[in-house]
This record gives C-alpha cells, sequence and structure tokens, in this order.
C-alpha cells in the first residue's frame, strides 16, 4: 500500500490499481472523496507535486473546487506543505534581496558623517568702529572672509557700510591674495582678477567672488554667516542680508 | 669467465643532499610533483601551485616577442606590486592625521632608513599610469579588443578609471600645498553632479517641500570628502581608499582580466 502515497509519475497505470486504492486513498486524503470509478481515467500526475495529488484523485477530475476547497480548509491530517517550492523559493529570494538592499542603504548612509570638526559658520567679527575703508584681513586665515568697508554712495545701491567677501575664488577653489597697491584681488594659481566689490575682470574667473550674510548681532558686534551666501550674477547682492549699513 | 660490474660513478655531496631534501616528508607534502622534467610534471607544476595556476602552463612564442606584445600589461602588473610592496612598507610609518601627515612624510625620506621608500612609490606610481597608457594603446593598435574580447577592454578601462583614481587619492597624502589645493579642484568638480552635486543642474529638484535634501552638506562632494572641504575628513577617506579600497577593487579586476585573456587563447594569439 505504499505505492498510494507516491505520485504515480506515469499516466498508465494498470486499472485495477484504483479499486483498491480507494478505501487507503480515503483513508490518507484530505477529506473522503468519492470512491473513484474504476473505469475513470487515471489521474494525469505527470509534473505535479505531491501535495496536488494527495487530497485524492478527484483533483484531477475536478480541479476548481478541489483547489478552492484546499485552500479554504486545511484538514488536521493534512501532511502537505503549507507552501509550495516555488512559493518558499519566491519567499527566501525576496528576504534576502530585502536585506540586501538594506545593508547597502545603511553603508551608503554610513558614508555620511554627522560629526565635523569644521570651525562654525557664524563668527562676531568685533565692532564697526574698529574698521577702517577698504579690504581687512584680519579673518581671512581663520574663516576664510575679507570684510570691506566702503563709503561711496555711487559704489554700492546701498551707500556706506559693510559686506563680506568668500575667500574662494570662483575658477577652481584657490584663495586669492588681496593686492592693496594694485586695488583688487589677484588669484595666484590661474591670475584671475577681482575689484574690490568681488566683480570678475580679469582672468578664467567666470563669475564674481561670493557674499556671506552680514548682520549686526545683539551686542552691537558685526556677524557674519557662512552658510548663507549671495551671487551677484543671481542678483542677490541686492538682498538686505549681503549687506550692513554702517 | 668474470663479469664486468659497472661502477656508477658515485654522485657528489651535492647531488645526494637534493635527492635527500625532495623525498622527506615535508618537501613531498609541499611539492606534490617532480622536477619539471616531462611534460606531466610540467604542467604539475603550474596546475599544483595557487599561485602559478592563473598561467597557462605553455603559451606561443608570439606570447614573449616584444614586438608584439611590448610586455606593457605585464610590467603594468610588475609596478602594481611593486607599489604594493612599498606602499605596504610606507604605511609603517605614515599616520593619516592633520598633525601628523606631512612630517611623517619628511621623516620617511630623513629618519627612516633606506629614505628612498616614498619616492620609489611615487616614481613607481608615475610609471604605472605610462604603462598602463601604453598598454592600452597597444592593445588598440593590435586590434585586440574586437569581439569577443570587447568585455576584457571594458575591464581594462574600468581599471585605467581605478588606476587613476589610485594616484589621485594618494596624492593627497603628503598634506602639502600641492596635495590639498590639487584634491580641492578635484573634488570641486563633484559639486557639479547632475541631481547629487548641490551646485549641479537638477538638484534644486530633489526637495520635500521647503527641505532641500542635496546642499553643501549632504551631496556626493560631502561623501567623498567627509566634510564639507578638504580636511581630516578626506584625509582619512583618500588613505582608506588608496590603501584599501580600490587596490581590492583592481586586485579582482585584475583577475577577472588575465583569466579573460587565458579563455580567449592565451596572449598574443589568433582566436
Amino acid at each position: 500500500m505504499a505505492d498510494e502515497t507516491k505520485p504515480e509519475g506515469t499516466a498508465t497505470a494498470p486499472a485495477p490499481s484504483p479499486a483498491p486504492a480507494a478505501p487507503a486513498a480515503a483513508a490518507h486524503a484530505a477529506k473522503p472523496a468519492a470512491p473513484r470509478p474504476p473505469a475513470a481515467p487515471v489521474p494525469d500526475l505527470a509534473g505535479k507535486t505531491t501535495s496536488v495529488a494527495s487530497p485524492g484523485g478527484a483533483a484531477a477530475a475536478k480541479p476548481a473546487p478541489a483547489a478552492a476547497a484546499k485552500a479554504a480548509t486545511r484538514d488536521a491530517d493534512d501532511t502537505s506543505p503549507l507552501l509550495n517550492r516555488r512559493a518558499w523559493m519566491g519567499l527566501a529570494w525576496g528576504a534576502f534581496s530585502a536585506a540586501s538592499a538594506a545593508a547597502l542603504a545603511a553603508t551608503g548612509r554610513f558614508m555620511f558623517p554627522n560629526v565635523l570638526n569644521e570651525p562654525p559658520q557664524q563668527f562676531k567679527a568685533g565692532f564697526p568702529n574698529e574698521y577702517g575703508l577698504g579690504v581687512d584681513e584680519r579673518w581671512k586665515e581663520k574663516f576664510g572672509i575679507w570684510l570691506v568697508r566702503i563709503s561711496d554712495e555711487n559704489v554700492e545701491p546701498h551707500g556706506s557700510g559693510f559686506y563680506a567677501l568668500f575667500t574662494i575664488c570662483t575658477h577652481l577653489g584657490c584663495t586669492p591674495n588681496y593686492l592693496s597697491a594694485e586695488n583688487k584681488f589677484k588669484c595666484p594659481c590661474h591670475g584671475s582678477g577681482y575689484r574690490l566689490t568681488g566683480v570678475n575682470f580679469e582672468g578664467p574667473a567666470p563669475r564674481p567672488l561670493e557674499r556671506a550674510k552680514i548682520s549686526l548681532a545683539d551686542d552691537g558686534q558685526i556677524l557674519v554667516d557662512k552658510s548663507r551666501k549671495f551671487q551677484y550674477e543671481l542678483g542677490q547682492w541686492t538682498d538686505p542680508d549681503a549687506f550692513l549699513k554702517a | 669467465m668474470a663479469e664486468t660490474k659497472t661502477i656508477a660513478p658515485k654522485e657528489g655531496p651535492g647531488t645526494q643532499f637534493w635527492n635527500w631534501l625532495t623525498e622527506t616528508q615535508v618537501w613531498t607534502s609541499v611539492f606534490r610533483h617532480g622536477r619539471p622534467d616531462s611534460d606531466r610534471n610540467r604542467v604539475l607544476v603550474m596546475l599544483s601551485n595557487v599561485f602559478l595556476h592563473l598561467h597557462p602552463v605553455r603559451i606561443r612564442k608570439s606570447g614573449v616577442k616584444l614586438r608584439y606584445t611590448w610586455c606593457m600589461g605585464g610590467l603594468s602588473f610588475f609596478l602594481f606590486l611593486v607599489l604594493t610592496f612599498t606602499g605596504l612598507l610606507l604605511m609603517f610609518y605614515y599616520r593619516p592625521t592633520l598633525e601628523y601627515a606631512y612630517s611623517d612624510i619628511i621623516g620617511l625620506r630623513e629618519h627612516v632608513p633606506l629614505g628612498i621608500m616614498r619616492e620609489m612609490h611615487r616614481w613607481g606610481a608615475h610609471a604605472m599610469v605610462i604603462t598602463v597608457w601604453l598598454h592600452m594603446f597597444r592593445v588598440f593598435m593590435t586590434g585586440s579588443y574586437k569581439p569577443p574580447r570587447e568585455f576584457n577592454w571594458s575591464v581594462g578601462v574600468i581599471m585605467l578609471v581605478l588606476t587613476l583614481l589610485l594616484s589621485f587619492t594618494g596624492y593627497l597624502l603628503p598634506w602639502d600645498q600641492l596635495a590639498i589645493w590639487a584634491i580641492t579642484v578635484g573634488s570641486n568638480m563633484a559639486r557639479a553632479t547632475p541631481f547629487l552635486g548641490y551646485e549641479g543642474p537638477g538638484a534644486q529638484l530633489l526637495r520635500l517641500g521647503d527641505v532641500p535634501l542635496i546642499h553643501a552638506y549632504d551631496d556626493a562632494r560631502f561623501a567623498l570628502l567627509g566634510g564639507s572641504f578638504v580636511g581630516e575628513g578626506a584625509l582619512l577617506r583618500f588613505y582608506v581608499l588608496h590603501c584599501v579600497g580600490l587596490p581590492l577593487g583592481i586586485a579582482v579586476l585584475m583577475a577577472v582580466h588575465f583569466w579573460r585573456v587565458r579563455k580567449d587563447g592565451g596572449i598574443s594569439g589568433p582566436l
């Protein structure tokens, strides 16, 4: 009787076998299927898994209701697997892919540090009366900023006051030098030249130097905020944050 | 009738020692073949050795013809090994921190015995870029990129990029003016990347409402430098990439590259 538990791979099963198989199949099957008529065509089990075969030979004759019944209820004696092979492999590969994608994303996030050892972006630059007219280089090394004081109404739309220039050449990022004798900024790397306003006039620089946000702190000191920048070519120098009237 | 006995000449002490040595348990456990004096043993020398088994047992005569191959690929690999070894030695005396980097490089010349290790590493790097380029030129001139060798050519191009990246990352490590500004200029290119660079096209599109997702502290350039400018983060990252990350990558590609040459019938031969 052990033969009845195996799927009959060939379609040509001997005719007498369904008859003695009926009681064994009934005891083994998920639900007591009707005894198979001896002359009924043998269910074609080629290529099918045991889970399809075990609910009984009636499944081959009535596949739709048998499948629906199988999904809805499950007998306590049913030892067929809960997931067929395809579903299991899909679940396994899916879980592996999801885990790998998560690991990759975590690695990517790892590359962006949360803590930086960099100088602060805002700094207080002293009181306005500590500055004379023209370019002041006292903050160039520490913060990368030139503080420029002007008083000519014709030069700036705002009149007299302060603005802060970034000491970063707009060509490729070197630090220009202030040449007071020639009244200009000149980059040593490739010769870009800028007027005191920051506007580029010679060399490969494509645009003027950028200005930083400048304002007055509560205690009256000049407050420079490098985290906000203003670009002339975008029309941003007219922004009130880009110039400190004093 | 007296028999004539042939007396074999007694072997010299050297030969006797050698015969004894090659029959010891240690020797026969390490070398599982005899001397390469038969074809079978010649094959076994290559096949039973993990370092040699990437090589073929035989090569064509044209494979060693310098006029055909220039040997630039082999020279590139040799220089890579030299750079790996000298680089490893340099790592014993170099610390990739803001405080020590510059003075350690000077120390490698002034205080370390045989003070030309840094120079050898640098000259080897220059030479490797040249030999890699000449190798690529030779492969192109001999048409060795044509089907079915297109994939190997592409692998080679990627290896060229990795070689140049190795030069780029290594350039920062002395932490002198030349290094800092070269890497500043080079890494500034990353901020112009489309979408991933904060000054690139499309970066403004990637925002959640008012919050920009791509800005100076969160873009491709920031990830490369580990900061908003070339500082201690960049030095350490470039050190790790230069010593571990990129060499591992290029070694894997080398294995693929050499394997492909073998599979296509060996160097310097028709298909």
